[in-house]
């Protein structure tokens, strides 16, 4: 297998007036030809920020990419230029919302926004680019696909936007599809559609997919790797087998902790004591220790690398596990 | 092709009947839309007939527009004289249809030329932020700070007071309420998710802002022109009360007006005054008309 999509030591940072805000702060993940990758981690952790500093569409100014190499198929995206940047997306890598009721413009055709992208990346004429277009809507569930065309968003439900959503991502059978918590907005049966969809699709198209989420439920149910974020670094990497079996770190335990299970009769959900901190404030050390159960005095001044362990099969970022002799 | 989930479809179709229909063609919608509004059609209908009165004068008239009759000045309205006559005898009627020429021209040339250039202005400020939107917003402060009246007079008596010339000072002059509109329209609209999902697919910035953005401003930009259609008629009146408007013996709503603007004219002849001032009355409250029953056609949120 080769890597599709690789960073390395990213960093994305945001320049306010007072204070350089690390949002995304040192951040390397692998991504495997049709391999589906969970990006997990709790709001404010730098999950979006990543996907969109891959999409080289980060809000500049005040945001910049400060370090790091992102490399597409051994291309590094941070040298590219705007134009350079323009014909990779939506035709390499391509980005699916949370929000489907409004990802799509109230004012514009389904047809008129999936043509858009086919004749500018495919050079397709209008008529080739409408034949396909009513291709892609068939092949993301929709009978009559033809009268859809020249439907205008507000006439579809949430469910139905999202696969429309869907169709003009992979419109231009992209290597990559980012979709940043895809299924939030959604209904809890409308959810397994549009993930069933998305598994069927990159099975096909062979088309890696970075899911972004905060829900280990949908992450159980498509990825193959996972990654944890916190405070804009990777604190866990592994299959995501090997993670729902036994995580490592301090904080995938708490979040496989806080999920509400049947079978355990709680009165009260568990949760993680504290807050994310904001960048500005991060702690010296480990930045989970001051909410971690675990910690020791090492972990309050030293910040841990992320360690190979299980003979280099899975990553954990803490003093717990791995070499203890390896520190930052 | 093969389809990934038929039946779920199927299920939605259910839940939501209308999808059934097959759906009007655009043009159909549009109409349909825009006849419910009684008002915008009584406005169409009544501009659609001042636009081809003016166009067809020549044909229509029974004078030429200016053929003096100095023994039949200041004449009530009659068969021969259908509208009167005014101070030099001349036929109200013809010189109204033949004023319609000129004012209309005036008024939908500078507003479409103030329209172009306000959405230009304000798109690029909204669109792109920063820098761009504080050195073109500084500008239009500076524009909207010079008292419009005095920068007409001035630029006028350097250039003469031409049709074109007219119609350039005017468009000049009033971009700037526009280009501030559509700035704030683009500042809301350009942080919308569908702006960020169209950037994901690669579009440029140009096609963003006039075939994402500008459709979904363009509500209160119509409204914008329509108002604007009223205050030129207005001004270019106005200009020519001042004597610096189109030049007599050429006839147009503002300079009649402003001929009739006179002591003993409006005791003796009240038609005078009131025939040009009634059509400009009509004509700017039609284009409001219109431009409400516009906006409403034109958002599609509003199908049905």
């Amino acid at each position: 297998m080769t890597a599709l999509l690789e960073l390395k030591n990213l960093k994305t940072h945001f320049m306010k007036k007072k204070a350089n805000i690390p949002a995304v702060d040192g951040v390397d993940l692998t991504i495997q030809k049709g391999e589906t990758v969970a990006l997990v981690g709790e709001s404010g952790s730098g999950k979006s920020i990543t996907s969109l500093s891959i999409m080289r569409l980060i809000p500049s100014p005040p945001g910049k990419i400060v370090d790091g190499q992102i490399l597409f198929n051994g291309q590094d995206l941070v040298t590219l230029t705007d134009d350079q940047m323009c014909k990779i997306r939506g035709n390499d890598i391509s980005m699916i919302f949370q929000e489907p009721m409004t990802s799509l413009n109230p004012v514009l055709t389904i047809g008129e926004q999936i043509i858009e992208v086919l004749m500018y990346h495919q050079k397709l004429n209008k008529s080739q680019a409408r034949t396909k277009a009513v291709e892609m809507l068939e092949l993301v569930g929709f009978s009559r696909a033809k009268a859809l065309v020249d439907e205008y968003p507000h006439r579809l439900s949430g469910g139905m936007r999202q696969r429309v959503m869907i169709a003009i991502a992979m419109s231009c059978n992209p290597k990559l599809l980012i979709a940043d918590e895809p299924t939030t907005a959604l209904d809890v049966t409308i959810q397994a559609q549009i993930l069933d969809l998305m598994k069927d699709l990159s099975k096909k198209y062979d088309t890696s997919i970075l899911l972004i989420t905060h829900d280990l439920g949908v992450v159980s149910e498509v990825a193959d790797k996972v990654v944890v974020m916190y405070c804009g670094q990777v604190v866990e990497e592994a299959m995501v087998e090997d993670l729902f079996d036994e995580p490592l770190h301090p904080y995938t335990i708490g979040l496989m902790g806080s999920i509400p299970s049947l079978d355990d009769d709680l009165d009260r959900l568990q949760s993680i004591e504290g807050n994310v901190p904001p960048p500005e404030h991060f702690p010296q050390g480990c930045r989970f220790a001051p909410r971690c159960p675990h910690a020791f005095d090492k972990c309050r001044s030293a910040l841990p690398a992320l360690m190979d362990v299980e003979g280099g099969s899975r990553k954990v970022r803490c003093f717990l596990h791995g070499d203890k002799e390896a520190t930052s | 092709m093969s389809q990934v989930n038929p039946e779920i479809s199927q299920k939605e179709l259910e839940l939501n009947p209308n999808l059934m229909e097959k759906p009007d063609t655009l043009t159909k919608i549009f109409i349909r839309k825009f006849m419910k509004n009684k008002l915008a059609v009584v406005g169409a209908i009544f501009l659609l007939a001042i636009v081809l009165i003016s166009i067809l004068a020549p044909i229509i008239s029974p004078h030429p527009y200016d053929q003096q009759n100095l023994l039949a000045k200041l004449q009530p309205p009659s068969a021969d004289y259908w509208l009167g006559t005014d101070r030099y005898g001349r036929d109200i009627f013809t010189r109204l249809i033949y004023g319609g020429r000129v004012s209309l021209l005036v008024a939908f040339g500078s507003v479409l030329g103030a329209i172009v250039i306000g959405i230009t202005v304000g798109a690029l400020a909204g669109y792109f932020g920063g820098i761009v939107d504080a050195v073109l917003m500084r500008f239009v402060d500076v524009i909207i700070s010079i008292p419009s009246i005095f920068l007409l007079i001035t630029i006028v008596t350097i250039f003469g007071s031409s049709l074109q010339n007219l119609i350039i000072v005017f468009a000049l002059t009033s971009w700037t309420g526009t280009a501030r509109l559509v700035r704030g329209e683009f500042l809301s609209l350009r942080s919308r998710e569908f702006v960020l999902a169209s950037k994901t697919v690669g579009t440029k910035s140009y096609k963003i802002i006039f075939t994402h953005i500008l459709p979904n401003a363009m509500g209160p930009i119509i409204v914008a022109a329509t108002l604007l259609v009223g205050g030129v008629i207005l001004s270019e009146a106005a200009l020519s009360y001042l004597g610096l408007g189109i030049q007599p013996p050429t006839a147009s709503w503002g300079n009649m007006l402003q001929d009739a603007q006179n002591y003993t004219v409006m005791l003796t002849a009240p038609w005078y005054p009131f025939f040009p001032g009634f059509l400009i009355l009509l004509t700017v409250l039609s284009v409001n008309f219109i431009g409400d029953g516009l906006r409403d056609a034109l958002d599609p949120k509003t199908l049905e």
